[in-house]
C-alpha cells in the first residue's frame, strides 16, 4: 500500500519512452522512500507486458486487458485508474505529459480531489513545515516546474491529498533499465468492474498515428533557430548547416509561434527536451522556457547579435554576430576542415 | 437528433502576455510584476471561440457566451469576444477565488457553467500563464461530461453526435461524441475571426455592474435599460452556490512551496567574433574534439 504508481502508455504492445522514463524516476523515488513501484498497463492484448515494465523497476503491474481500453479513450481509462487508485491508495502517481497523460491526469485528479502538477522538470522527496500551523510533513514529493512562461521555477507540494500527482514530458527524465529488475508481479484487473456503458460515449471513428518524422531528440547535433532568425526563408540556412553537420533543426517557441518552423521542432518547456552533443543556438535569446529543453546539451554554441543575450550565460562559445553571416562561414570551414 | 439551436459556453481566461516578457516583468523581490505585462485574451481560448462561432454558423440561432473567472478587468475579454461574434458573457469574480489552483478554479467554473446550462462547453487547450491544460478536463469531470481534448476541427454532425478531429502528438484522431460535452481546442485549429465593426459599434458600451459603478465608465443607464444585451452578467460565489471550502487557497490541494527567480548558471562563455579566422578555428576544434564528425 501507499506505493508509487506510474501510468504506462502502450501502443501496439510497446511501452512509450515517456512511461519508461517515469518508471526509471519512479524506481529512484521508491528506493528513497523505501516503498514499491507499481505500473498501470491498460489496453488490449497485453500478454507479457510486465516483462518490459519489470526491466525498468516495476514491482507490481496492474494489467487491465479489454478491447474497450485500446486505443486510448479518456473515460474508460479514467474509470479504471480511479478504481485502482481508490483501492491501492498510492502516495505518488506519475503520468507522461503527453497527449494521453495531459488528458487523463486532470480527469483523475479532479475525480479523486487530488492535486496535479503539470510538466514537472524535476521530482524530489523532501520535508515541509506549514508556516501557519507549524505542522511538519515528511517525505513529500517536490514537484518542480517552470511557471509563468518559464520566468520562475516553482516547487509545488500536495501536503494533504493523495495521490500526489505529476506529469513529466518525454525526454525530461532519463530512461535507464533498473540495476536490479523489479519483481514484475502481474495483478489482473477486471475492467468491467469499473467501466460503465456511459464511459463508452466517445467513439473513435478514425485514427492515423504517424511515426514522428522529425527526430530532433535522437540527433547528436541540433541547429536551433529563434525569433531572431526573422523569417522562414532564413531558417533554410539552418537546415543547410544541419545537413552538413549531420544534425537536425530545432526551434524556440517564439519561432514556432511566428510560423518560421514546424511545431515538431519546438524545443523547450512546451516542446521537446534534448541533450545533443552539440547545440547551436541561432538568434535565440535564451529564455528559461527554451533553455529548460536544451541546457543539458554537452556543448552549446550561441550566435547572437546581442552580446548580453541570456543564452550566452549557458553557452560554451558565444559568437557575437549575425547568423546570416556566421552560419555560411561555419558551413564553409567545416567542409574545408573535415576532409 | 441534435437540437436545432445550441447553447454554447466558451471558457476563456485573461492572461498576462508571458510571451513578451520585458526586463521589468519581475520585481526586485522575485515576484511577478503583473502590472508590467499586457493582459490578453488567452490565445487558445480565441481558437476555442472560433470553434464556438463555427458551431453557431452551423446551427443558426445558437447562442455563444463567454465564461471567465478573474478580477473586474477580465470583463475586457468578454467584450472582445462579443466584438468577434459572441452574444454575451459571464464574469465570475470574487475575492474568495484568490489563490485557487486548477482544481479549485475548475470547481468554480463548473458551478457557473452548470448554471448556464450549456449544450457544449468549448475551451482553449491551455493558458499561456500556466500551460497546465488541466481546467478543461477537470471542468468536464466535475460536470460529469465527456471530454474531447485537442480539437482542431468540427468535421460535422451525424445524428445526435458531433464529429471532431483531434490533433495528437503522434497523429490525428477523429471521434464522435454526443452532447453535452466539453471540447478543448488546440492552437493548430483555425484562428479566430477578427472583430467585426458592426459588433464593435453594437457592444462597445457593454459592461458589468461593477464597471458601471466606476466613475470613469459612462454607464449609459438609459441605453442600458433599452438594450439589455449591453449588460454583462457578473456572478460571485453565492450566485453560483459554491462551497467555500473548495475555493481559493484552502480549496486547492496543491501549494506553492517555493518560487525561484530564474538565475542562469554563471559559466564563462568563450567569446568569439564572426571573423573568418575565429570560425575556422572553432570548426577545427569541434572536429578535433570529435564533437562533430
Amino acid at each position: 500500500m501507499n506505493n508509487i504508481f506510474v501510468y504506462c502508455e502502450i501502443e501496439g504492445g510497446k511501452v512509450a519512452d515517456v512511461s519508461l522514463e517515469l518508471l526509471t524516476k519512479g524506481r529512484a523515488l521508491a528506493d528513497t522512500l523505501g516503498c514499491e513501484l507499481e505500473a498501470l498497463a491498460l489496453g488490449h492484448r497485453l500478454d507479457g507486458i510486465e516483462k518490459q515494465l519489470a526491466e525498468y523497476g516495476a514491482d507490481r503491474v496492474h494489467v487491465a486487458d479489454c478491447e474497450c481500453l485500446a486505443p486510448y479513450r479518456t473515460l474508460p481509462h479514467a474509470a479504471v485508474v480511479c478504481g485502482i487508485f481508490k483501492e491501492e491508495q498510492p502516495q505518488i502517481a506519475l503520468f507522461g505529459a503527453s497527449s494521453i497523460g495531459r488528458d487523463l491526469g486532470p480527469r483523475v485528479s479532479s475525480a479523486l480531489h487530488s492535486g496535479l502538477t503539470a510538466d514537472c522538470t524535476s521530482l524530489e522527496i523532501g520535508p515541509h513545515t506549514e508556516n501557519k500551523t507549524g505542522k511538519v510533513y515528511e517525505n513529500l514529493l517536490y514537484q518542480i516546474r517552470p511557471a509563468f512562461g518559464g520566468n520562475i521555477i516553482a516547487t509545488i507540494i500536495n501536503p494533504d491529498h493523495r495521490p500526489q500527482m505529476a506529469t513529466v514530458r518525454e525526454g525530461v527524465m532519463k530512461k535507464e533499465k533498473a540495476a536490479q529488475p523489479g519483481k514484475g508481479i502481474v495483478v489482473k484487473v477486471d475492467p468491467k468492474k469499473y467501466v460503465t456503458d456511459a464511459d463508452l460515449v466517445v467513439r473513435i471513428i478514425d485514427r492515423q498515428i504517424e511515426e514522428r518524422k522529425i527526430d530532433i531528440k535522437g540527433s547528436p547535433v541540433i541547429v536551433a533557430g529563434g525569433y531572431g532568425m526573422g523569417s522562414k526563408e532564413n531558417f533554410a540556412l539552418l537546415h543547410e548547416l544541419a545537413e552538413v553537420l549531420g544534425g537536425e533543426v530545432g526551434a524556440s517557441r517564439a519561432a514556432v509561434d511566428a510560423g518560421m518552423a514546424d511545431h515538431a521542432r519546438q524545443i523547450g518547456q512546451t516542446g521537446v527536451t534534448v541533450r545533443p552533443k552539440l547545440y547551436i543556438a541561432c538568434g535565440i535569446s535564451g529564455q528559461i522556457q527554451h533553455t529548460a529543453g536544451m541546457d543539458q546539451s554537452s556543448m552549446v554554441i550561441s550566435i547572437n547579435t546581442d552580446p548580453d543575450a541570456p543564452i550566452n550565460k549557458i553557452a560554451d562559445y558565444a559568437i557575437v554576430g549575425d547568423v546570416m553571416e556566421v552560419v555560411p562561414k561555419m558551413i564553409k570551414y567545416y567542409k574545408q576542415n573535415s576532409k | 437528433m441534435m437540437k436545432k439551436t445550441l447553447k454554447i459556453v466558451v471558457l476563456a481566461k485573461q492572461v498576462p502576455d508571458t510571451r513578451n516578457v520585458g526586463k521589468d516583468a519581475m520585481k526586485a523581490d522575485g515576484t511577478v510584476n503583473r502590472a508590467a505585462l499586457p493582459a490578453i485574451f488567452n490565445p487558445e481560448d480565441l481558437n476555442a471561440l472560433e470553434q464556438a462561432l463555427v458551431l453557431k454558423d452551423m446551427f443558426p440561432g445558437s447562442r455563444v457566451e463567454i465564461l471567465t473567472m478573474g478580477p473586474g478587468r477580465a470583463a475586457e475579454i468578454i467584450r472582445e469576444g462579443m466584438f468577434r461574434g459572441a452574444d454575451g458573457g459571464v464574469l465570475l469574480s470574487d475575492r474568495k477565488f484568490a489563490g485557487s489552483d486548477t482544481l479549485a478554479t475548475s470547481y468554480a467554473l463548473s458551478r457557473a457553467a452548470a448554471k448556464m446550462n450549456p449544450d457544449i462547453i468549448v475551451a482553449g487547450r491551455q493558458a499561456i500563464d500556466g500551460d497546465t491544460a488541466q481546467v478543461g478536463p477537470q471542468v468536464a469531470q466535475k460536470m460529469n461530461l465527456p471530454q474531447v481534448t485537442y480539437a482542431e476541427e468540427i468535421v460535422g454532425v451525424e445524428g445526435d453526435e458531433l464529429i471532431v478531429r483531434r490533433r495528437l502528438e503522434h497523429g490525428v484522431e477523429t471521434v464522435a461524441c454526443r452532447l453535452p460535452m466539453v471540447m478543448t481546442v488546440n492552437a493548430s485549429a483555425p484562428e479566430c475571426r477578427p472583430r467585426h465593426a458592426k459588433l464593435v459599434m453594437k457592444y462597445k458600451h457593454a459592461a458589468t455592474p461593477s464597471e458601471c459603478q466606476l466613475d470613469e465608465v459612462n454607464c449609459y443607464a438609459g441605453l442600458r435599460s433599452e438594450r439589455p444585451y449591453l449588460n454583462i452578467t457578473e456572478w460571485n460565489v453565492s450566485d453560483v452556490d459554491a462551497d467555500d471550502s473548495q475555493l481559493g487557497l484552502s480549496g486547492s490541494p496543491t501549494k506553492v512551496k517555493k518560487i525561484e527567480n530564474v538565475v542562469f548558471a554563471a559559466k564563462e562563455a568563450k567569446r568569439l567574433t564572426a571573423s573568418d579566422q575565429e570560425i575556422d578555428t572553432l570548426m577545427k576544434e569541434l572536429i578535433a574534439s570529435h564533437t562533430l564528425g
